[in-house]
Protein backbone atom coordinates (compact mmCIF):
# COMPACT_ATOMS: atom_id res chain seq x y z
CA UNK A 1 0.00 0.00 0.00
CA UNK A 2 2.83 1.91 0.84
CA UNK A 3 4.53 2.00 -2.51
CA UNK A 4 0.85 1.88 -4.49
CA UNK A 5 0.47 5.35 -3.14
CA UNK A 6 4.14 6.67 -2.65
CA UNK A 7 4.13 8.49 -6.26
CA UNK A 8 1.99 11.92 -5.03
CA UNK A 9 0.71 12.61 -8.75
CA UNK A 10 -0.64 8.88 -8.68
CA UNK A 11 -2.18 9.12 -5.61
CA UNK A 12 -3.71 12.71 -6.49
CA UNK A 13 -5.20 10.68 -9.50
CA UNK A 14 -6.54 7.87 -7.66
CA UNK A 15 -8.51 10.63 -5.47
CA UNK A 16 -9.79 12.52 -8.02
CA UNK A 17 -11.30 9.28 -9.84
CA UNK A 18 -12.78 8.37 -6.70
CA UNK A 19 -14.22 11.74 -6.48
CA UNK A 20 -15.46 12.19 -9.51
CA UNK A 21 -17.66 8.76 -8.44
CA UNK A 22 -18.83 10.28 -5.68
CA UNK A 23 -20.03 13.11 -7.73
CA UNK A 24 -21.64 11.77 -10.17
CA UNK A 25 -23.43 9.48 -7.93
CA UNK A 26 -24.83 12.51 -5.93
CA UNK A 27 -25.46 14.82 -8.62
CA UNK A 28 -25.74 12.81 -12.10
CA UNK A 29 -28.63 13.99 -13.90
CA UNK A 30 -29.35 16.66 -12.12
CA UNK A 31 -28.89 20.02 -13.63
CA UNK A 32 -25.32 20.11 -11.81
CA UNK A 33 -24.43 17.83 -13.68
CA UNK A 34 -26.15 16.67 -16.61
CA UNK A 35 -26.93 12.97 -18.34
CA UNK A 36 -24.74 14.52 -21.29
CA UNK A 37 -21.69 15.57 -18.86
CA UNK A 38 -22.30 12.47 -17.33
CA UNK A 39 -21.84 10.47 -20.77
CA UNK A 40 -18.68 12.56 -22.26
CA UNK A 41 -17.06 11.60 -18.49
CA UNK A 42 -17.38 8.07 -19.08
CA UNK A 43 -16.48 7.92 -22.44
CA UNK A 44 -13.62 10.09 -21.61
CA UNK A 45 -12.54 7.68 -18.87
CA UNK A 46 -13.04 4.60 -21.38
CA UNK A 47 -10.35 6.39 -23.59
CA UNK A 48 -8.15 7.09 -20.41
CA UNK A 49 -8.09 3.50 -19.90
CA UNK A 50 -7.04 2.94 -23.59
CA UNK A 51 -4.25 5.29 -23.06
CA UNK A 52 -3.16 3.20 -19.93
CA UNK A 53 -3.15 0.54 -22.46
CA UNK A 54 -1.01 1.74 -24.72
CA UNK A 55 1.28 3.46 -22.27
CA UNK A 56 2.11 -0.01 -20.00
CA UNK A 57 3.78 -1.35 -23.56
CA UNK A 58 4.78 2.06 -24.92
CA UNK A 59 6.26 3.59 -21.84
CA UNK A 60 7.15 1.21 -20.15
CA UNK A 61 8.63 -1.57 -22.63
CA UNK A 62 9.57 0.65 -25.44
CA UNK A 63 7.16 -1.11 -27.98
CA UNK A 64 5.06 1.60 -30.44
CA UNK A 65 1.92 0.72 -31.20
CA UNK A 66 0.33 2.29 -33.89
CA UNK A 67 -2.62 0.00 -34.31
CA UNK A 68 -4.35 0.24 -30.70
CA UNK A 69 -7.74 0.60 -32.13
CA UNK A 70 -7.82 -2.93 -33.32
CA UNK A 71 -8.09 -4.27 -29.51
CA UNK A 72 -10.46 -1.68 -28.70
CA UNK A 73 -12.38 -2.07 -31.95
CA UNK A 74 -12.72 -5.77 -31.07
CA UNK A 75 -13.60 -5.71 -27.57
CA UNK A 76 -16.24 -2.75 -29.26
CA UNK A 77 -17.99 -4.56 -31.69
CA UNK A 78 -18.00 -7.76 -29.43
CA UNK A 79 -20.02 -5.36 -26.71
CA UNK A 80 -22.33 -4.03 -29.58
CA UNK A 81 -22.59 -7.04 -30.64
CA UNK A 82 -23.93 -8.09 -27.09
CA UNK A 83 -26.18 -5.07 -26.68
CA UNK A 84 -28.22 -5.69 -30.29
CA UNK A 85 -28.43 -9.66 -29.39
CA UNK A 86 -29.47 -8.28 -25.67
CA UNK A 87 -31.97 -5.79 -26.98
CA UNK A 88 -33.30 -8.17 -29.61
CA UNK A 89 -34.09 -11.09 -27.13
CA UNK A 90 -35.90 -8.58 -24.49
CA UNK A 91 -37.59 -6.24 -27.50
CA UNK A 92 -38.04 -8.22 -30.33
CA UNK A 93 -36.51 -5.33 -32.58
CA UNK A 94 -34.20 -6.55 -35.83
CA UNK A 95 -31.00 -4.81 -36.08
CA UNK A 96 -30.72 -2.16 -39.06
CA UNK A 97 -27.69 -4.04 -40.76
CA UNK A 98 -29.82 -7.38 -40.55
CA UNK A 99 -32.91 -5.47 -42.51
CA UNK A 100 -30.62 -3.87 -44.63
CA UNK A 101 -28.87 -6.88 -45.59
CA UNK A 102 -32.40 -8.85 -45.67
CA UNK A 103 -31.34 -11.03 -43.04
CA UNK A 104 -34.07 -13.08 -41.24
CA UNK A 105 -31.79 -15.19 -38.48
CA UNK A 106 -28.28 -13.49 -36.59
CA UNK A 107 -24.82 -15.15 -38.29
CA UNK A 108 -23.95 -18.31 -36.61
CA UNK A 109 -21.17 -16.74 -34.19
CA UNK A 110 -23.68 -14.92 -32.57
CA UNK A 111 -24.93 -17.58 -31.15
CA UNK A 112 -24.73 -17.28 -26.95
CA UNK A 113 -23.54 -13.40 -27.25
CA UNK A 114 -26.60 -12.15 -25.24
CA UNK A 115 -25.19 -14.05 -22.45
CA UNK A 116 -22.77 -11.09 -20.70
CA UNK A 117 -19.91 -13.63 -19.24
CA UNK A 118 -19.85 -15.04 -22.29
CA UNK A 119 -19.84 -11.88 -24.41
CA UNK A 120 -17.07 -10.67 -21.98
CA UNK A 121 -14.89 -13.86 -22.45
CA UNK A 122 -15.30 -13.84 -26.24
CA UNK A 123 -13.63 -10.32 -26.29
CA UNK A 124 -11.06 -10.72 -23.96
CA UNK A 125 -10.04 -14.18 -25.53
CA UNK A 126 -9.97 -13.17 -29.53
CA UNK A 127 -8.32 -10.14 -28.24
CA UNK A 128 -5.86 -11.81 -26.43
CA UNK A 129 -5.49 -14.60 -29.56
CA UNK A 130 -5.20 -11.87 -32.06
CA UNK A 131 -2.65 -9.90 -30.03
CA UNK A 132 -0.43 -13.41 -28.99
CA UNK A 133 -0.02 -14.18 -33.10
CA UNK A 134 0.63 -10.93 -34.12
CA UNK A 135 3.19 -10.04 -31.17
CA UNK A 136 4.66 -13.71 -31.53
CA UNK A 137 5.22 -13.58 -34.74
CA UNK A 138 7.01 -9.46 -34.39
CA UNK A 139 8.79 -10.23 -30.92
CA UNK A 140 10.05 -13.96 -32.38
CA UNK A 141 12.03 -12.96 -35.53
CA UNK A 142 12.76 -9.48 -33.84
CA UNK A 143 10.88 -7.23 -35.70
CA UNK A 144 10.74 -3.57 -33.30
CA UNK A 145 11.02 -0.08 -32.92
CA UNK A 146 9.87 1.44 -36.21
CA UNK A 147 8.73 -1.44 -38.08
CA UNK A 148 6.55 -2.83 -35.37
CA UNK A 149 4.71 0.48 -35.50
CA UNK A 150 4.43 0.22 -38.98
CA UNK A 151 3.17 -3.45 -38.94
CA UNK A 152 0.59 -2.39 -36.44
CA UNK A 153 -0.93 0.52 -37.99
CA UNK A 154 -0.88 -2.02 -41.55
CA UNK A 155 -2.78 -4.50 -39.70
CA UNK A 156 -5.94 -1.92 -37.80
CA UNK A 157 -5.96 -0.43 -41.28
CA UNK A 158 -6.77 -4.66 -42.94
CA UNK A 159 -9.09 -4.95 -39.63
CA UNK A 160 -11.11 -1.31 -41.03
CA UNK A 161 -11.20 -2.51 -44.84
CA UNK A 162 -12.41 -5.83 -44.21
CA UNK A 163 -14.70 -4.29 -41.60
CA UNK A 164 -15.91 -1.86 -44.30
CA UNK A 165 -17.54 -5.36 -46.25
CA UNK A 166 -21.57 -5.13 -45.46
CA UNK A 167 -21.58 -9.44 -45.81
CA UNK A 168 -19.14 -10.18 -42.80
CA UNK A 169 -22.80 -10.11 -40.49
CA UNK A 170 -20.44 -6.93 -38.38
CA UNK A 171 -22.57 -4.01 -39.83
CA UNK A 172 -20.52 -2.96 -42.47
CA UNK A 173 -20.43 0.31 -43.67
CA UNK A 174 -22.60 1.84 -41.22
CA UNK A 175 -21.52 -0.43 -38.01
CA UNK A 176 -23.91 -1.68 -35.14
CA UNK A 177 -26.30 1.17 -33.47
CA UNK A 178 -29.60 1.30 -32.13
CA UNK A 179 -29.06 -0.09 -28.79
CA UNK A 180 -32.05 0.05 -26.48
CA UNK A 181 -30.95 -1.86 -23.29
CA UNK A 182 -27.86 -2.18 -21.68
CA UNK A 183 -28.70 -4.95 -18.69
CA UNK A 184 -32.50 -4.45 -19.05
CA UNK A 185 -31.88 -0.55 -18.29
CA UNK A 186 -33.21 1.77 -21.31
CA UNK A 187 -29.57 2.86 -22.67
CA UNK A 188 -30.80 6.84 -23.12
CA UNK A 189 -31.87 7.37 -19.52
CA UNK A 190 -30.24 9.12 -16.79
CA UNK A 191 -29.92 6.38 -14.79
CA UNK A 192 -28.17 4.10 -16.86
CA UNK A 193 -25.98 6.51 -18.45
CA UNK A 194 -24.84 7.55 -14.71
CA UNK A 195 -24.31 4.04 -13.80
CA UNK A 196 -22.13 2.94 -17.00
CA UNK A 197 -20.00 6.27 -16.04
CA UNK A 198 -19.55 5.03 -12.88
CA UNK A 199 -18.24 1.49 -14.29
CA UNK A 200 -16.01 3.07 -16.31
CA UNK A 201 -14.20 4.96 -13.44
CA UNK A 202 -13.94 2.13 -10.97
CA UNK A 203 -12.66 0.21 -13.78
CA UNK A 204 -10.20 2.92 -15.03
CA UNK A 205 -9.04 3.01 -10.80
CA UNK A 206 -8.58 -0.33 -10.96
CA UNK A 207 -6.79 -0.66 -14.35
CA UNK A 208 -4.37 2.31 -12.76
CA UNK A 209 -3.95 0.45 -9.48
CA UNK A 210 -3.20 -2.97 -11.29
CA UNK A 211 -0.74 -1.32 -13.65
CA UNK A 212 1.13 0.39 -11.06
CA UNK A 213 1.57 -2.92 -9.19
CA UNK A 214 2.96 -4.13 -12.11
CA UNK A 215 5.60 -1.25 -13.16
CA UNK A 216 6.70 -1.12 -9.41
CA UNK A 217 7.37 -5.03 -9.02
CA UNK A 218 10.62 -6.75 -10.18
CA UNK A 219 8.59 -7.88 -13.23
CA UNK A 220 8.48 -3.29 -13.85
CA UNK A 221 12.07 -3.45 -13.49
CA UNK A 222 12.50 -6.20 -16.00
CA UNK A 223 10.39 -4.28 -18.95
CA UNK A 224 12.28 -0.69 -18.50
CA UNK A 225 15.12 -2.57 -18.54
CA UNK A 226 14.21 -3.80 -21.57
CA UNK A 227 13.24 -0.66 -23.17
CA UNK A 228 16.58 0.97 -22.41
CA UNK A 229 18.93 -1.98 -23.13
CA UNK A 230 17.09 -5.40 -23.99
CA UNK A 231 21.06 -6.99 -24.94
CA UNK A 232 21.82 -5.88 -21.55
CA UNK A 233 19.32 -7.83 -20.20
CA UNK A 234 19.19 -11.12 -21.67
CA UNK A 235 22.74 -11.33 -21.21
CA UNK A 236 22.00 -11.26 -17.58
CA UNK A 237 20.13 -14.64 -18.68
CA UNK A 238 16.70 -13.25 -19.26
CA UNK A 239 14.61 -13.56 -22.15
CA UNK A 240 12.77 -11.36 -23.55
CA UNK A 241 10.13 -12.66 -25.21
CA UNK A 242 7.81 -13.81 -22.68
CA UNK A 243 8.04 -10.94 -21.09
CA UNK A 244 7.44 -8.85 -24.16
CA UNK A 245 4.32 -11.24 -25.20
CA UNK A 246 2.61 -11.18 -21.73
CA UNK A 247 2.82 -6.95 -21.21
CA UNK A 248 1.60 -7.12 -25.10
CA UNK A 249 -1.22 -9.41 -24.48
CA UNK A 250 -1.79 -7.74 -21.36
CA UNK A 251 -2.10 -4.28 -23.05
CA UNK A 252 -4.47 -5.60 -25.72
CA UNK A 253 -6.97 -6.81 -23.21
CA UNK A 254 -6.98 -3.59 -21.52
CA UNK A 255 -7.86 -1.72 -25.11
CA UNK A 256 -10.05 -3.89 -25.35
CA UNK A 257 -11.69 -3.65 -22.12
CA UNK A 258 -11.67 0.19 -22.85
CA UNK A 259 -13.51 -0.80 -26.08
CA UNK A 260 -16.36 -2.76 -24.25
CA UNK A 261 -17.12 0.46 -22.07
CA UNK A 262 -16.98 2.95 -25.00
CA UNK A 263 -19.70 1.39 -27.10
CA UNK A 264 -22.56 1.11 -24.62
CA UNK A 265 -21.82 4.90 -23.71
CA UNK A 266 -21.37 6.61 -27.50
CA UNK A 267 -24.21 4.38 -28.75
CA UNK A 268 -22.67 3.30 -31.99
CA UNK A 269 -19.32 1.50 -33.09
CA UNK A 270 -18.50 1.27 -36.77
CA UNK A 271 -14.66 0.15 -39.07
CA UNK A 272 -13.94 4.30 -38.25
CA UNK A 273 -12.44 3.11 -35.08
CA UNK A 274 -10.09 0.94 -37.20
CA UNK A 275 -9.13 3.89 -39.22
CA UNK A 276 -4.95 4.45 -38.59
CA UNK A 277 -5.88 8.20 -37.55
CA UNK A 278 -7.05 6.84 -34.26
CA UNK A 279 -5.09 4.76 -33.42
CA UNK A 280 -2.30 7.22 -33.69
CA UNK A 281 -4.33 9.49 -31.76
CA UNK A 282 -3.73 7.60 -28.96
CA UNK A 283 0.09 7.54 -29.17
CA UNK A 284 -0.30 11.55 -29.33
CA UNK A 285 -2.96 11.14 -26.19
CA UNK A 286 0.15 9.13 -24.25
CA UNK A 287 2.95 11.09 -25.88
CA UNK A 288 1.48 14.23 -24.80
CA UNK A 289 0.78 13.05 -21.65
CA UNK A 290 4.27 11.96 -21.24
CA UNK A 291 5.08 8.06 -21.72
CA UNK A 292 6.14 5.91 -18.58
CA UNK A 293 4.04 7.65 -16.26
CA UNK A 294 0.84 5.90 -15.71
CA UNK A 295 -0.73 9.91 -14.75
CA UNK A 296 0.48 11.11 -17.61
CA UNK A 297 -1.45 8.75 -20.20
CA UNK A 298 -4.40 9.59 -18.34
CA UNK A 299 -3.74 13.45 -18.52
CA UNK A 300 -3.13 13.42 -22.02
CA UNK A 301 -5.99 11.54 -22.96
CA UNK A 302 -8.04 13.65 -21.15
CA UNK A 303 -6.27 16.87 -22.61
CA UNK A 304 -6.31 16.02 -26.21
CA UNK A 305 -9.51 14.97 -25.70
CA UNK A 306 -11.47 17.93 -24.56
CA UNK A 307 -9.42 20.56 -26.87
CA UNK A 308 -10.65 17.93 -29.79
CA UNK A 309 -14.40 18.14 -28.36
CA UNK A 310 -13.78 21.52 -28.41
CA UNK A 311 -12.75 21.82 -31.65
CA UNK A 312 -14.88 19.76 -32.98
CA UNK A 313 -17.98 22.17 -32.60
CA UNK A 314 -15.68 25.14 -33.64
CA UNK A 315 -13.75 24.07 -36.57
CA UNK A 316 -13.98 19.98 -37.31
CA UNK A 317 -11.90 20.86 -40.13
CA UNK A 318 -8.68 21.45 -38.50
CA UNK A 319 -8.61 18.89 -36.39
CA UNK A 320 -6.13 16.46 -38.37
CA UNK A 321 -3.57 19.92 -38.61
CA UNK A 322 -3.73 20.31 -34.58
CA UNK A 323 -2.99 16.52 -34.27
CA UNK A 324 0.18 16.49 -36.61
CA UNK A 325 0.92 19.95 -35.02
CA UNK A 326 1.23 18.24 -31.51
CA UNK A 327 2.73 15.62 -32.96
CA UNK A 328 5.71 17.66 -34.30
CA UNK A 329 5.31 20.17 -31.22
CA UNK A 330 6.41 16.92 -29.11
CA UNK A 331 9.07 15.89 -31.24
CA UNK A 332 10.74 19.30 -31.04
CA UNK A 333 10.24 20.38 -27.27
CA UNK A 334 11.53 16.66 -26.21
CA UNK A 335 13.87 16.04 -29.59
CA UNK A 336 14.97 12.71 -28.09
CA UNK A 337 12.00 11.72 -25.83
CA UNK A 338 9.22 10.67 -28.15
CA UNK A 339 11.24 7.68 -29.90
CA UNK A 340 14.41 7.10 -27.81
CA UNK A 341 12.07 5.31 -25.33
CA UNK A 342 11.15 3.26 -28.26
CA UNK A 343 14.77 2.32 -29.33
CA UNK A 344 14.17 3.98 -32.37
CA UNK A 345 16.53 6.67 -34.14
CA UNK A 346 13.74 8.40 -36.22
CA UNK A 347 14.31 11.62 -37.37
CA UNK A 348 12.13 14.46 -36.13
CA UNK A 349 11.16 14.91 -40.23
CA UNK A 350 9.86 11.09 -40.73
CA UNK A 351 7.93 12.02 -37.48
CA UNK A 352 5.97 14.38 -38.57
CA UNK A 353 5.27 13.76 -41.91
CA UNK A 354 4.00 10.31 -40.53
CA UNK A 355 1.45 12.47 -38.59
CA UNK A 356 0.72 14.89 -41.52
CA UNK A 357 0.32 11.69 -44.31
CA UNK A 358 -2.89 9.85 -42.44
CA UNK B 1 37.40 -28.78 -11.57
CA UNK B 2 40.43 -26.09 -11.03
CA UNK B 3 42.90 -26.58 -14.45
CA UNK B 4 40.33 -28.16 -16.28
CA UNK B 5 39.25 -26.93 -19.49
CA UNK B 6 35.62 -24.20 -19.30
CA UNK B 7 35.91 -22.66 -22.18
CA UNK B 8 37.27 -23.92 -25.98
CA UNK B 9 36.86 -21.88 -28.83
CA UNK B 10 37.97 -23.35 -31.81
CA UNK B 11 37.80 -22.38 -35.56
CA UNK B 12 36.15 -19.37 -35.13
CA UNK B 13 34.64 -16.92 -37.78
CA UNK B 14 33.01 -14.35 -38.16
CA UNK B 15 32.22 -11.96 -40.91
CA UNK B 16 30.92 -8.28 -41.12
CA UNK B 17 29.58 -7.92 -44.40
CA UNK B 18 32.69 -8.96 -46.10
CA UNK B 19 34.98 -8.05 -43.60
CA UNK B 20 36.62 -10.76 -41.71
CA UNK B 21 36.34 -9.82 -37.72
CA UNK B 22 37.64 -12.86 -36.61
CA UNK B 23 39.50 -15.43 -38.82
CA UNK B 24 39.93 -19.11 -38.01
CA UNK B 25 40.77 -18.56 -34.11
CA UNK B 26 41.15 -21.27 -31.47
CA UNK B 27 41.70 -20.52 -27.75
CA UNK B 28 41.37 -22.86 -24.81
CA UNK B 29 40.76 -21.06 -21.58
CA UNK B 30 41.05 -22.72 -18.18
CA UNK B 31 39.24 -22.60 -14.79
CA UNK B 32 41.27 -21.03 -12.32
CA UNK B 33 43.12 -18.68 -14.40
CA UNK B 34 42.98 -15.09 -15.46
CA UNK B 35 43.33 -14.17 -18.83
CA UNK B 36 44.00 -11.13 -21.06
CA UNK B 37 43.01 -10.42 -24.57
CA UNK B 38 44.95 -7.91 -25.47
CA UNK B 39 46.03 -6.82 -29.18
CA UNK B 40 45.67 -3.15 -31.07
CA UNK B 41 42.19 -1.71 -31.89
CA UNK B 42 39.73 -3.35 -34.46
CA UNK B 43 41.92 -6.84 -33.26
CA UNK B 44 38.43 -8.74 -33.01
CA UNK B 45 38.46 -8.75 -29.01
CA UNK B 46 34.96 -7.31 -28.03
CA UNK B 47 33.83 -9.70 -31.19
CA UNK B 48 35.18 -12.62 -29.56
CA UNK B 49 32.93 -11.70 -26.47
CA UNK B 50 30.14 -11.02 -27.95
CA UNK B 51 29.95 -14.25 -29.93
CA UNK B 52 30.73 -15.96 -26.85
CA UNK B 53 28.01 -14.38 -25.33
CA UNK B 54 25.58 -15.15 -27.77
CA UNK B 55 25.39 -11.45 -29.02
CA UNK B 56 26.46 -12.00 -32.45
CA UNK B 57 26.41 -14.73 -34.46
CA UNK B 58 29.25 -16.76 -35.77
CA UNK B 59 30.15 -17.90 -39.43
CA UNK B 60 31.93 -21.14 -38.32
CA UNK B 61 33.44 -22.62 -35.98
CA UNK B 62 32.53 -24.05 -32.16
CA UNK B 63 32.68 -22.33 -28.59
CA UNK B 64 31.98 -25.19 -26.28
CA UNK B 65 31.58 -24.41 -22.29
CA UNK B 66 32.21 -27.85 -19.97
CA UNK B 67 30.26 -30.13 -22.62
CA UNK B 68 27.97 -27.90 -24.35
CA UNK B 69 28.18 -25.77 -27.50
CA UNK B 70 27.19 -22.39 -27.04
CA UNK B 71 26.84 -21.90 -30.87
CA UNK B 72 23.11 -21.27 -31.64
CA UNK B 73 22.09 -20.30 -28.69
CA UNK B 74 20.29 -17.28 -26.91
CA UNK B 75 21.87 -14.45 -24.97
CA UNK B 76 19.44 -15.59 -21.96
CA UNK B 77 20.08 -19.23 -22.10
CA UNK B 78 23.97 -18.68 -22.48
CA UNK B 79 23.72 -16.53 -19.02
CA UNK B 80 21.62 -18.90 -17.85
CA UNK B 81 24.78 -21.41 -18.06
CA UNK B 82 26.97 -19.34 -15.96
CA UNK B 83 28.31 -16.84 -18.72
CA UNK B 84 28.21 -13.34 -18.11
CA UNK B 85 29.97 -10.77 -20.08
CA UNK B 86 30.50 -6.57 -19.17
CA UNK B 87 30.16 -4.47 -22.07
CA UNK B 88 33.03 -2.16 -23.64
CA UNK B 89 30.84 0.68 -23.16
CA UNK B 90 29.66 0.93 -19.92
CA UNK B 91 25.92 -0.59 -19.95
CA UNK B 92 23.79 -0.04 -16.52
CA UNK B 93 19.94 0.46 -16.28
CA UNK B 94 20.05 4.48 -15.90
CA UNK B 95 16.99 4.67 -14.78
CA UNK B 96 16.86 1.93 -12.46
CA UNK B 97 18.39 2.36 -8.53
CA UNK B 98 22.31 1.10 -8.35
CA UNK B 99 20.31 -1.55 -5.97
CA UNK B 100 17.79 -2.61 -8.55
CA UNK B 101 20.47 -3.00 -10.61
CA UNK B 102 22.81 -5.54 -8.98
CA UNK B 103 19.12 -7.11 -7.88
CA UNK B 104 18.61 -8.01 -11.95
CA UNK B 105 22.09 -9.18 -12.37
CA UNK B 106 21.47 -12.05 -9.74
CA UNK B 107 19.38 -13.26 -12.55
CA UNK B 108 16.69 -14.98 -9.94
CA UNK B 109 14.12 -13.30 -7.65
CA UNK B 110 16.08 -12.02 -4.48
CA UNK B 111 14.29 -14.50 -2.51
CA UNK B 112 16.01 -17.63 -4.48
CA UNK B 113 19.61 -15.78 -4.45
CA UNK B 114 21.84 -16.86 -1.27
CA UNK B 115 20.40 -14.47 1.44
CA UNK B 116 22.50 -10.65 1.80
CA UNK B 117 23.95 -11.61 -1.63
CA UNK B 118 22.79 -7.68 -3.08
CA UNK B 119 24.70 -6.15 0.02
CA UNK B 120 28.04 -8.35 -0.50
CA UNK B 121 27.90 -7.19 -4.07
CA UNK B 122 27.61 -3.29 -3.22
CA UNK B 123 30.30 -3.91 -0.82
CA UNK B 124 32.85 -5.58 -3.65
CA UNK B 125 32.11 -3.01 -5.88
CA UNK B 126 32.24 -0.30 -3.35
CA UNK B 127 28.79 1.21 -4.03
CA UNK B 128 26.85 0.53 -0.90
CA UNK B 129 26.02 4.17 0.59
CA UNK B 130 24.92 5.10 -3.34
CA UNK B 131 22.97 2.07 -3.44
CA UNK B 132 19.34 4.38 -3.54
CA UNK B 133 20.46 6.38 -6.23
CA UNK B 134 19.33 5.85 -10.09
CA UNK B 135 22.49 4.53 -11.72
CA UNK B 136 22.01 7.35 -14.52
CA UNK B 137 23.46 9.97 -12.33
CA UNK B 138 26.53 7.81 -11.47
CA UNK B 139 29.81 9.35 -12.60
CA UNK B 140 31.84 7.16 -15.29
CA UNK B 141 33.82 5.16 -13.07
CA UNK B 142 31.07 4.09 -10.85
CA UNK B 143 29.42 2.65 -13.50
CA UNK B 144 31.95 0.87 -15.21
CA UNK B 145 32.10 -0.91 -11.15
CA UNK B 146 28.36 -1.49 -10.95
CA UNK B 147 28.32 -3.10 -14.30
CA UNK B 148 31.08 -5.21 -13.26
CA UNK B 149 28.54 -5.55 -9.93
CA UNK B 150 26.25 -6.70 -12.21
CA UNK B 151 27.82 -9.32 -14.12
CA UNK B 152 29.65 -10.95 -11.01
CA UNK B 153 26.54 -10.99 -8.98
CA UNK B 154 25.23 -14.80 -9.66
CA UNK B 155 28.60 -16.03 -9.35
CA UNK B 156 29.09 -16.71 -13.02
CA UNK B 157 31.66 -19.34 -13.76
CA UNK B 158 32.90 -17.48 -17.22
CA UNK B 159 33.12 -13.75 -16.45
CA UNK B 160 34.54 -11.71 -19.18
CA UNK B 161 35.39 -8.32 -18.76
CA UNK B 162 35.60 -6.08 -21.89
CA UNK B 163 37.72 -2.95 -20.69
CA UNK B 164 36.93 -2.78 -17.30
CA UNK B 165 39.22 -0.29 -16.17
CA UNK B 166 38.66 2.34 -19.43
CA UNK B 167 38.25 5.85 -18.16
CA UNK B 168 39.17 4.95 -14.57
CA UNK B 169 41.51 6.95 -12.42
CA UNK B 170 44.83 5.31 -11.22
CA UNK B 171 43.38 4.42 -8.09
CA UNK B 172 40.50 3.02 -9.35
CA UNK B 173 42.29 0.77 -11.40
CA UNK B 174 44.57 -0.11 -8.50
CA UNK B 175 41.00 -1.37 -6.61
CA UNK B 176 39.46 -2.58 -9.89
CA UNK B 177 43.12 -4.95 -10.17
CA UNK B 178 42.51 -6.16 -6.42
CA UNK B 179 39.08 -7.05 -7.47
CA UNK B 180 39.80 -9.12 -10.31
CA UNK B 181 42.37 -11.19 -8.49
CA UNK B 182 39.91 -11.64 -5.57
CA UNK B 183 37.58 -12.92 -7.62
CA UNK B 184 39.89 -15.35 -9.00
CA UNK B 185 38.80 -18.96 -8.38
CA UNK B 186 39.32 -22.27 -9.43
CA UNK B 187 35.66 -23.02 -10.50
CA UNK B 188 35.52 -19.63 -12.32
CA UNK B 189 37.51 -18.17 -15.17
CA UNK B 190 38.03 -14.65 -16.38
CA UNK B 191 38.23 -13.20 -19.41
CA UNK B 192 39.86 -9.47 -19.38
CA UNK B 193 39.85 -7.55 -22.80
CA UNK B 194 42.39 -4.66 -22.10
CA UNK B 195 44.95 -1.89 -23.52
CA UNK B 196 46.90 -1.34 -20.14
CA UNK B 197 50.01 -3.58 -20.36
CA UNK B 198 50.33 -2.30 -16.16
CA UNK B 199 46.96 -3.80 -15.87
CA UNK B 200 47.38 -6.35 -17.45
CA UNK B 201 50.69 -7.44 -15.98
CA UNK B 202 48.93 -7.32 -12.75
CA UNK B 203 45.88 -9.44 -12.81
CA UNK B 204 46.51 -11.53 -16.10
CA UNK B 205 48.11 -15.57 -15.67
CA UNK B 206 48.24 -15.39 -19.48
CA UNK B 207 48.07 -13.68 -22.52
CA UNK B 208 46.42 -14.04 -25.63
CA UNK B 209 47.73 -11.60 -28.36
CA UNK B 210 44.73 -10.91 -31.20
CA UNK B 211 45.51 -9.10 -34.47
CA UNK B 212 43.91 -9.05 -37.64
CA UNK B 213 41.27 -11.62 -35.81
CA UNK B 214 44.09 -14.24 -35.07
CA UNK B 215 46.27 -15.23 -32.42
CA UNK B 216 49.52 -14.18 -32.76
CA UNK B 217 50.86 -15.22 -29.43
CA UNK B 218 49.52 -17.04 -26.51
CA UNK B 219 51.98 -17.37 -23.26
CA UNK B 220 52.72 -16.27 -19.78
CA UNK B 221 52.65 -12.66 -19.35
CA UNK B 222 56.67 -12.93 -18.72
CA UNK B 223 57.06 -13.84 -22.21
CA UNK B 224 54.71 -11.42 -24.05
CA UNK B 225 57.06 -8.34 -23.99
CA UNK B 226 59.88 -10.14 -25.59
CA UNK B 227 57.59 -11.55 -28.61
CA UNK B 228 58.87 -9.90 -31.84
CA UNK B 229 56.07 -9.84 -33.48
CA UNK B 230 53.48 -8.88 -30.17
CA UNK B 231 56.63 -5.85 -30.35
CA UNK B 232 56.38 -5.69 -34.02
CA UNK B 233 52.31 -5.00 -34.27
CA UNK B 234 51.36 -3.86 -30.84
CA UNK B 235 53.64 -3.25 -28.32
CA UNK B 236 55.99 -1.16 -30.53
CA UNK B 237 53.40 1.04 -31.46
N1 LIG C 1 28.52 -4.76 -35.66
C1 LIG C 1 29.58 -4.57 -36.49
N2 LIG C 1 29.38 -4.33 -37.81
C2 LIG C 1 30.42 -4.15 -38.64
N3 LIG C 1 31.70 -4.20 -38.26
C3 LIG C 1 31.97 -4.43 -36.97
C4 LIG C 1 30.91 -4.63 -36.01
N4 LIG C 1 31.48 -4.86 -34.80
C5 LIG C 1 32.81 -4.79 -34.98
N5 LIG C 1 33.10 -4.55 -36.28
C6 LIG C 1 34.45 -4.45 -36.85
O1 LIG C 1 35.14 -5.63 -36.49
C7 LIG C 1 36.48 -5.32 -36.15
C8 LIG C 1 36.77 -5.82 -34.75
O2 LIG C 1 36.05 -5.04 -33.83
P1 LIG C 1 36.15 -5.23 -32.27
O3 LIG C 1 35.93 -6.66 -31.95
O4 LIG C 1 35.23 -4.26 -31.63
O5 LIG C 1 37.64 -4.82 -31.98
P2 LIG C 1 38.40 -4.62 -30.61
O6 LIG C 1 39.50 -5.60 -30.66
O7 LIG C 1 38.91 -3.21 -30.64
O8 LIG C 1 37.44 -4.84 -29.51
C9 LIG C 1 36.64 -3.83 -36.29
O9 LIG C 1 37.23 -3.54 -37.52
C10 LIG C 1 35.23 -3.31 -36.26
O10 LIG C 1 35.11 -2.16 -37.04
MG1 LIG D 1 36.67 -3.60 -28.12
Amino acid sequence: MKTLFADKSFAALIALCAAAVIVIALFGGTSLLTPYMVNAIGQLAAFAILAVSLDLIWGYLGILSLGHGLFFAIGGYVAAMHLLKHSYEVTGIVPDFMQFMGWKEFPLYWAGLSNFPYALLLALGVTAIVAFVFGYVSFRSKVGGVYFAIISQALVYVAMLLMFRNDTGFGGNNGMTGFSLVFGWPVGQAGTLIGMAVVSIVVLIAVLIGCRLLVTSRTGRMMVAARDDEVRLRSLGYGTLWLKLAIWCLSAVIAAIAGILYVPQVGIINPRVLSPELSLEIAVWVAVGGRGYLTGAVIGALAVNALKFWLSAAAPEVWPFILSGLVVLIVLVFPNGLLDLAGLKWKPRLLSSMGGAK
Amino acid sequence: MSGGTALVIDGLEVEFGRFRAVDNLSLAIDYGEVRALIGPNGAGKSTVLNVVAGVTPAKAGRIVLDDTDLIGLSEAQIARKGVRRKFQKPSVFEVLTVRENIELGLGVPVAKAPSGRIDEVLAMVNLTELADRPAGTLAHGQKQWLEIGMVLASDPKILMLDEPVAGLTDEERQRTAALIRALRRPDRAIVVVEHDMGFVEEIADKVTVLHEGRTLFEGPMSRVREDARVIEVYLGR
